[in-house]
């Protein structure tokens, strides 16, 4: 299965990576709320087994960008590629079937579900692969103990193990997270990536939208940073300066 | 038995089976309600449209079409329409309509209602009609000593029993119900799951019109429907629901007993009471108890 086959892509231009080595590009990719524009011309790409982060003040539009990704807001055909396939538009319940899943945020659970049915809602698509609910429950011991409690009944913390189970039973091979740190206590958010670090190094590939950008670079091999819809630097987690990132941070 | 008692045991079993009948007409709108949030105004003129469907469809004459099909094979054939005619409403027209708040589907069942009433009307005219089913309807056992029962009421209420018992079943254990759970509770993140929302929706009025079509059935073969009789349903469908609460379809089917006994004691009181009866005590809940006696649990499984 070449993507020069497929109808959609297309074959790389001279001094372009040739889109087989990537597992997600974003060509030119703009998103709307209405009349606004929230991104504008954004070109991102993710590595299979790489860990990208994204950073950038509130509104920048890192939230938009993984939401797009994961099929919420509409996007042209072409803007969007998957594992060499133009994605772009699909709705959201198909792009979980082909492998993006995203950890939304402020976690979203099902308040009607128990935390078990959460996670097996996880699983509606179908996709194929190794996750059931032991292996989360494996992950994260805490919620087989809790597996019958209501899923917001539980700690801010371990609602978001709930919502990244949730994710992982859909069996994806992109992961995107949206602010995982959120609203929760430090020694929380480190048992949260210790447990994200744990599935990088078994081969996921993620995205991971941050505030803390300590973290995102402790996490991502590489960065991007997003200043009002648009890239404003990106490069190796470990070349990229503080003061660099600083810069592109705040635009100053 | 002294008589008065034996008077009261009978009136208490007779409101219980007629609950069952109304708990029926209850679980069809409250599933469309806790799913798509949608207040379906046009359930009472569905259960009468259900009920000509089955009068027509077994009717060797009088009626344009007269098919004059035995009852056992109409029936199926009624709910099977009912379910697709569910789909294609939510699918072709109330999906359209839901992401602008509560307002528009709730005004497009109003017009859906309007329609109903006036094409049954049209072709059918205003005369009450009733369903034959072979002398069931007038068939009864004497359920202990002193105190008879209908056949028709038993099984209505055995019917509502399995039906309930399933949806509890389909929406606690199964993927389809976690779906409907799922999609009623954010559909956004609904769809992140894989869930189609505009299928599932679809889906979940189906099966309501499913049991819409098995309530309107019973009902025409219990007493006579006319094309005008869809709000006086939908009012018992309401109380029932309102007094039920929204937590489980067991609560629902719970409220419709008690709108049952209710209806009961005040007809035995006064011939004039019984409707008035059932109106009281669903104010007086609706008074004292807003969120109903069985109110939301969180978590059904």
């Amino acid at each position: 299965m070449t993507p020069q086959g497929r109808p959609g892509a297309r074959a790389p231009a001279a001094g372009e990576r040739p889109a087989a080595a990537l597992l997600l590009r974003t060509r030119r990719l703009d998103a709307f709320y209405g009349d606004y524009q929230a991104l504008a011309g954004i070109d991102f790409e993710v590595r299979p087994g790489e860990v990208v982060g994204v950073i950038g003040a509130n509104g920048a539009g890192k939230t938009t960008l993984l939401r797009t990704l994961a099929g919420l807001l509409p996007c042209p055909r072409a803007a969007l590629e998957f594992q060499g396939r133009s994605i772009g538009g699909l709705p959201a319940n198909r792009i979980v079937a082909l492998g993006i899943a995203l950890v939304p945020e402020g976690r979203r659970l099902f308040p009607s579900l128990s935390v078990e049915e959460n996670l097996r809602i996880g699983a509606f698509a179908r996709r194929p692969g190794d996750w059931n609910v032991g292996r989360v429950y494996e992950l994260f011991p805490v919620l087989g103990e809790r597996r019958r409690a209501g899923a917001t009944d539980l700690s801010g913390g371990q609602q978001q193990m709930v919502a990244i189970g949730r994710a992982l039973m859909s069996n994806p091979s992109l992961l995107l997270c949206d602010e995982l740190s959120l609203g929760l206590a430090p020694v929380v958010v480190r048992d949260i990536y210790a447990a994200l670090a744990k599935l990088t190094a078994q081969g996921l590939s993620a995205v991971i939208v941050e505030q803390d950008v300590a973290l995102a670079r402790s996490t991502a091999a590489r960065l991007y940073c997003i200043q009002e819809g648009r890239v404003s630097l990106e490069g190796d987690a470990a070349s990229l300066t503080r003061e660099r990132i600083a810069r592109a941070y705040f635009g100053i | 038995m002294p008589a008065a008692l034996l008077g009261w045991t009978d009136t208490l079993v007779q409101g219980v089976m007629l609950g069952g009948l109304y708990g029926l007409f209850a679980v069809g709108l409250s599933l469309v309600f806790g799913v798509m949030r949608i207040v379906n105004i046009a359930h009472g003129d569905l259960i009468v449209l259900a009920a000509f469907g089955a009068i027509v469809a077994t009717s060797a004459s009088g009626t344009v079409p007269a098919p004059g099909l035995p009852l056992w094979i109409a029936a199926p054939l009624v709910v099977a329409a009912m379910y697709a005619f569910g789909y294609i409403l939510q699918r072709g027209v109330l999906n359209t309509t839901i992401a602008g708040g509560e307002l528009p589907p709730l005004l497009v069942t109003f017009g859906v209602s309007i329609v109903i009433q006036n094409l049954l009307l049209e072709f059918y005219s205003a005369d009450p009609r009733s369903l034959a089913a072979g002398g069931l309807e007038t068939r009864s056992v004497e359920l202990f000593a002193g105190v008879t029962v209908g056949v028709l009421p038993l099984a209505t209420l055995a019917i509502a029993l399995g039906i309930t018992a399933f949806l509890q079943w389909l929406f606690g254990r199964t993927n389809i119900g976690r779906a409907f759970r799922a999609a009623s509770d954010d559909p956004e993140i609904a769809g992140l799951m894989g869930i189609a929302t505009r299928h599932v929706y679809a889906l979940a009025t189906a099966l309501a019109l499913a049991v819409v079509a098995i309530a309107g059935m019973l009902l025409a073969v219990r007493t006579t429907v006319a094309p005008a009789d869809g709000p006086n349903n939908l009012i018992y469908a309401f109380e029932a629901v309102i007094i039920g609460g929204l937590g489980s379809f067991w609560g629902t089917l719970a409220g419709g007993v008690i709108l049952g006994i209710s209806q009961a004691i005040g007809f035995r009181l006064s011939p004039g009471w019984g409707a008035f009866a059932g109106h009281i005590v669903f104010l007086a809940i609706l008074a004292l108890r807003p969120q109903g006696l069985f109110p939301r649990t969180r978590t059904q499984a």
